[in-house]
């Protein structure tokens, strides 16, 4: 393997730059990690972190399903470039739970079946964890618009509906 | 994604020494179209700037009565600011119109301006791409172009831009802030996007070492008479296939001053300044908003699959001013269009 590579390069290789440390806190613990410029989010809590809470369905921003919340916003990890975020606060599906109790949105999912497959589940949680937060959302009318950046394959929207109308009771 | 590398500008004149030292980086905000476009091998810049910690993330009242909105400020704070919820409510209907309430909160209000097409060719790296590679040809001039422009046209290219946002932007007449090596300077907003002629791989006229700063809007802000309606595949979360932006200012019956603006018919936001003077001082009803779209398409030209858009426009130019007039403006949630 000692000529692993050479036929793919040029006689110039282009030098790749070294992995830049960073530090997230992530679901409230202090992490340290390395990351090249070009590692998402995503895949630093997959990969990095072996967090796999959180899924990677298209990987271009159009299904949510990576969906989780940095410094309380949810966003879009799979368009999100881990470095850029040095020294943010990360709340994945992992971090949504106590010790002893679930999240209200957890058991509200549970509660109105807001789910068949469930991969895009995560996503879905920390999309409408970050939703509750935002306090833009009243009517079902408006749950539905600002959790359209949530995709779910299996048809589960109107229990994911009714889910979140319970949890927001519940935290209200 | 091809390797690069990655450095973090300190202030605004460090984001302009940076980018003016080597051509090929690219300054990064919220990164929600860039790395996408990164991942298709579309943009393969050499080293990413990261802007994102600048403190251009205000929204602050200017002395002659308007808003000024830093570069970074995100779509989300930007279209639920109290200030823009009150005086310029076509600003935030039409941001809320876009995109996911995620990629809202990811974006900024100068990346925004900056976000390419959505053409699928432009996407697709084995198809030919004026716009990705100069020279290569259109693919979409005969191929499937339902998403593709009306107005403004070339031989060369036929891809719109797919801001919601800056449609109302351009019907408000915000002026565009930007920073180059030589010093500040703002541009009319009909001034930032360009069409494609025969050099559609540009799509503004801000220059390679220049920085967008900030957003000013006028006082004028239409608050009380103003629409903005988004004619799309889905009912949330897609492109416009037409989007409109209307905005009067009435007294009496009669219109004293009309703003009418297109999106997901060209290259740039659309505003016509000949179908908004053919409003001022006629009556707001739907005679005068008819004659106004015929003003305003009387140049559109259809192509295969998207022929449809020009009644579209019409009837949805007539809606929206309606709409503008009967202070009725289309709600963003509840999606039926009345």
């Amino acid at each position: 393997m000692a000529q692993r590579g050479a036929a793919q390069r040029s006689n110039d290789p282009v030098p790749l730059p070294g992995k830049i440390p960073i530090s997230l806190v992530v679901n409230g613990v202090e992490t340290a990690l390395k990351v090249a410029p070009w590692t998402t989010l995503l895949d630093a809590l997959r990969d990095n972190l072996e967090l796999t809470g959180t899924k990677k369905g298209c990987d271009h921003g159009q299904c949510g399903a990576c969906t989780v919340l940095v410094d309380g916003r949810r966003v879009n990890s799979c368009l999100t470039l881990a470095v850029m975020k040095d020294g943010a606060r990360v709340t994945t599906v992992e971090g949504l739970a106590t010790k002893d109790a679930l999240h209200p949105l957890q058991q509200a999912f549970i509660d109105h079946d807001a789910f068949q497959c469930g991969y895009c589940t995560p996503g879905q949680l920390c999309s409408a964890a970050g939703l509750i937060a935002e306090g833009n959302a009243k009517t079902p009318d408006q749950i539905r618009e600002l959790m359209s950046g949530n995709l779910c394959r299996c048809g589960a929207y109107p229990n994911i509906v009714a889910a979140i109308q319970q949890a927001m009771g519940t935290n209200s | 994604m091809i390797p690069f590398h990655y450095a973090r500008a300190n202030d605004v004149a460090d984001a302009v020494r940076m980018i003016s030292a080597d051509p090929a980086a690219k300054f990064i905000a919220g990164g929600t179209n860039l790395v996408d476009l990164m991942k298709e091998n579309v943009e393969r810049p050499s080293r990413l700037i990261d802007i994102s910690r600048l403190p251009l993330d205000t929204i602050e009242p200017t002395a002659d009565g308007g808003l000024r909105i830093g570069a970074l400020v995100p779509n989300s704070d930007l279209a639920y600011h109290p200030l823009v919820e009150q005086r310029y409510p076509l600003l935030a209907s039409a941001i809320l119109a876009g995109a996911s309430a995620q990629l809202r909160n990811m974006a900024s209000t100068g990346g925004n301006l900056l976000q390419r097409t959505r053409c699928a060719y432009f996407y697709d790296t084995v198809t030919p791409c004026n716009k990705r590679e100069p020279g290569s040809g259109c693919s979409a001039i005969g191929g499937i172009n339902r998403i593709h422009a009306i107005l403004g046209t070339s031989e060369n290219c036929i891809a719109t831009h797919p801001s919601d946002m800056c449609v109302a932007l351009a019907a408000l007449d915000a002026r565009v802030r930007v920073t180059g090596p030589a010093g500040e300077r703002a541009m009319a907003f009909d001034d930032f996007h360009r069409l494609p002629g025969d050099t559609p791989q540009t799509d503004t006229n801000l220059l390679p070492d220049e920085i967008v700063t900030a957003i000013e809007l006028p006082a004028l802000g239409f608050a009380d008479n103003y629409s903005y309606l988004k004619i799309r595949d889905r009912l949330s979360y897609a492109f416009a296939l037409v989007s409109i932006a209307a905005a009067l200012e009435l007294e009496g019956g009669a219109i004293k001053q009309a703003r009418l603006a297109l999106g997901g018919v060209a290259h740039k936001p659309w505003r016509n300044t000949a179908a908004e003077a053919a409003l001022r001082g006629q009556r707001a009803d739907q005679a005068s908003f008819s004659r106004a779209a015929d003003i305003l398409l009387r140049d559109a030209k259809g192509y295969e699959h998207n022929a449809f858009k020009i009644e579209l426009a019409r009837r949805g130019i007539i809606r929206t001013l309606t709409q503008a007039a009967q202070a009725t403006p289309q709600s963003q949630y509840d999606k039926k269009i009345r």
